[in-house]
């Protein structure tokens, strides 16, 4: 254990890349103590202003109805379910109204794979979005979205992003990672795009110009090797196209699921977002997941490598279905960042500094 | 800055104890990883890398309390919806349950009755003494001691002497707060003041009974009286030698009246935990109790100090009133994989701290 801490510390003070059997030494053999520190050094030199950041934003899920049905989901619905839901546009554009009433930035809007919207309706949602609201940040539709979108209107996927882009699509949301190893989607995800579609959405996202986001479940079925695999594929793109702004772990929630089990504990969680921030040296942003851990170990998180509370979430739907439904205001977010000893900050979309608190 | 944790690192190696100035810089240190490594110092060399459990029930014989304190959202009036007194049945079905569960501990603590007498409570020991004899029972805070000496015109060592003579085996450590008066005032008026409790557990102490120490943190008190309470603790545990465990509880502020109280965050948890063990080098335990920080927050301080991971519980009123949300109970399973997953080793412990099992 001591053996790893010498040979990685060196190699973490001076810049110098980690592989992957060191990043795996560290997930399975380092205790927490000396992970975090590596991770929280690594934290202060990309950030050495000290803030901690967030969006103010609001989930929309248009639809609960799901082709893809993953068993460690708990939201999606059949079509023909009594609680199964489709929002029309009116009710997007009022919850949006919202989200701009309460100062908010970014719209996080992101649903299931609905059987029978196409491209024009999302094109038409994102103009009538942009000709309201042309303040609002559209961070909406993750990979698995833009693919099922693409084949359901016939259009080839860079056609489909290009088109999405145009009628207003900002930036890409990086959920549907789960783990990108293919081995773990085909047990916990099998009707979901595999990990190289999930990378070639996230390329083409780039080249357009548009930045996105990505994500990692854990805590479901993968392997420490698999979460490792996961974090050099992100690293790898990155080094392409340095199109993502930020990387977001957060863990599986068994509630409701078909998968079940249990979830990853505090130990775990810290642990895989120190290693995030070691690997990820050319990712600027972690964020810590409130929505998945609770404001206490979210603060605790902020020492583990985390620089970023991500957003506000006036509205969280997916999660709160798995039984897990932390809730926070801004106020409380404020306040959790300064009493960690950090200068909270709202930012937009792309990380630019709104407003010191 | 460097030189407080290089002075305080040399102070754990050699033994040497952390002065009060000490211990606040510490509280004033954004360095969290830092004071965590400090702890995990401390404790490793009294306990290594074994963490205790065990397997107990907790018993809430009332939640009718003569008392009104504001961080409190368990206690009810005599009058009051939701009050209850447990009939000494249902307290004995209790502990039945927990016996064939396996538990080695009962947990019980309760509001100040007005009416109840003081032989309600030597009956409820005995009997369940007598149903469940292997049964270690940890019953009564200070608070409760005080109380029932003042219903029956006796000392406090008198009323630990019939309690004891009736089943009693050891105590929790409640009740103790913060023993700053000023505070107290705000948030516990009637209740004892920190002197009369640190005098009613030097009596029990000297009764040859084991208690636990608690601090309730997180609510209007400074920096300040947390290390007050911690020295007058160490002072008195250097007198008696009687404390097993330390346990600091973060304040649940839901349904309470503390104006202006916020709560715990996980940092300051964590911090507190972690000071307590570095500055308290005569107390062998320091608790994380999972029902009030948290399971995740709870398992990560393992990494902070702490080597008790508390026990199953069972049922909880206590904390689950003021909004905490926490599970009910645990069982040994999961907490051996909660602190495994920590990277330790679990180990079942009696009351007393004897080893009953190692996982």
């Amino acid at each position: 254990m001591q053996q790893i801490a010498k040979t990685i510390r060196p190699k973490v003070a001076d810049g110098t890349p980690l592989d992957r059997a060191e990043a795996l030494s560290l997930l399975t053999e380092a205790d927490l103590l000396t992970v975090g520190k590596l991770a929280d050094g690594i934290r202060r030199r990309m950030h050495p202003e000290g803030r901690v950041t967030f969006v103010v934003d609001r989930n929309v899920n248009y639809t609960n109805v799901c082709r893809s049905q993953c068993r460690f989901c708990a939201f999606y619905r059949d079509a023909d379910a009594e609680d199964a839901y489709l929002l029309d546009q009116e009710e997007i554009l009022e919850k949006i109204a919202e989200l701009v009433e309460h100062g908010g930035t970014q719209l996080l809007m992101q649903g299931g794979l609905h059987p029978e919207l196409k491209i024009d309706w999302f094109e038409r949602l994102f103009r009538r979005t942009k000709e309201r609201f042309p303040q609002v940040q559209v961070h909406s539709l993750s990979p698995a979205e833009v693919i099922h979108v693409a084949s359901l209107s016939g259009l080839s996927m860079p056609e489909c992003l290009a088109r999405l882009q145009a009628a207003g699509l900002d930036s890409v949301p990086g959920g549907g990672a789960e783990v990108l190893v293919d081995e773990v989607r085909a047990e916990i995800s099998p009707n979901k795009i595999g990990w190289r579609q999930w990378a070639a959405v996230m390329e083409e996202a780039h080249g357009l110009g548009m930045r996105t986001t990505a994500t990692m479940m854990f805590g479901s079925k993968e392997r420490p090797e698999d979460i490792v695999e996961h974090l050099f594929r992100i690293r790898e793109i990155q080094q392409r196209t340095g199109g993502f702004t930020a990387f977001i772990p957060w863990t599986y929630q068994p509630g409701n699921t078909e998968l079940g089990g249990e979830t990853a504990s505090g130990v775990e969680y810290l642990k895989v977002l120190a290693v995030s921030r070691l690997v990820l040296d050319n990712v600027d942003n972690i964020q810590a997941s409130w929505v998945t851990q609770g404001a206490g170990m979210a603060q605790v998180a902020l020492f583990f490598g985390a620089n970023d509370l991500g957003g506000t979430m006036l509205e969280e739907n997916v999660v709160a279905a798995a039984g897990c439904s932390f809730r926070m205001s801004q106020e409380e977010v404020v306040e959790l960042a300064r009493g960690a000893g950090f200068v909270p900050a709202k930012r937009n979309t792309l990380y630019e500094i709104l407003e010191e608190y | 800055m460097l030189n407080l944790f290089e002075n305080i690192h040399s102070k754990i190696e050699n033994g040497a104890r952390v002065s009060d100035a000490e211990a606040l810089e510490l509280f004033a240190s954004d360095d969290l990883l830092a004071v965590g490594e400090l702890a995990a110092l401390a404790n490793a060399k009294k306990n290594g890398d074994r963490v205790f459990f065990n397997v107990n029930r907790h018993i809430n014989y009332t939640n009718i309390c003569v008392n009104r304190c504001t961080f409190c959202a368990f206690s009810k009036g005599v009058e009051d919806e939701g009050c209850y007194t447990l009939a000494l049945n249902d307290i004995l079905r209790k502990a039945a349950e927990a016996g064939a569960a396996g538990a080695t501990e009962i947990h019980m603590v309760g509001g100040l009755h007005p009416e109840l007498p003081f032989d309600f409570y030597l009956e409820m020991l005995a009997a369940i003494k007598a149903d469940n004899p292997a049964l270690h029972l940890k019953a009564f805070t200070a608070v409760e001691i005080d109380y029932f000496a003042s219903l029956t015109g006796q000392s406090a060592a008198e009323v630990v002497a019939e309690l004891k003579a009736a089943g009693l085996d050891s105590m929790p450590g409640g009740g103790a707060e913060i023993f700053a008066p000023r505070v107290r005032e705000k948030i516990c008026p009637e209740k004892i003041s920190g002197e009369r409790w640190l005098e009613v557990t030097e009596a029990v102490h000297r009764s040859s009974l084991k208690t636990n120490a608690t601090m309730l943190f997180g609510h209007l008190e400074e920096y300040e009286d947390r290390v007050d309470h911690l020295s007058k603790l160490r002072e008195l545990q250097d007198r008696t030698g009687g404390f097993q465990a330390f346990i600091p509880l973060a304040f649940q502020p839901d349904n309470t009246r503390v104006p202006g109280a916020k709560g715990v965050g996980g940092v300051d948890a964590l911090k507190t935990l972690a000071i307590s063990r570095i500055y308290l080098d005569n107390f062998r335990h320091v608790k994380a109790y999972w029902v009030m920080l948290g399971l995740k927050v709870a398992q990560v301080a393992l990494a902070f100090g702490v080597n008790d991971f508390d026990g199953t519980v069972v049922e909880e009123k206590i904390g689950h009133d003021a909004g905490a949300d926490s599970p009910q109970a645990l069982s040994r399973e999961q907490l051996c994989t909660l602190i495994r997953k920590a990277g330790r080793t679990p180990v079942e412990r009696d009351t007393l701290y004897n080893e009953l099992r190692v996982y």
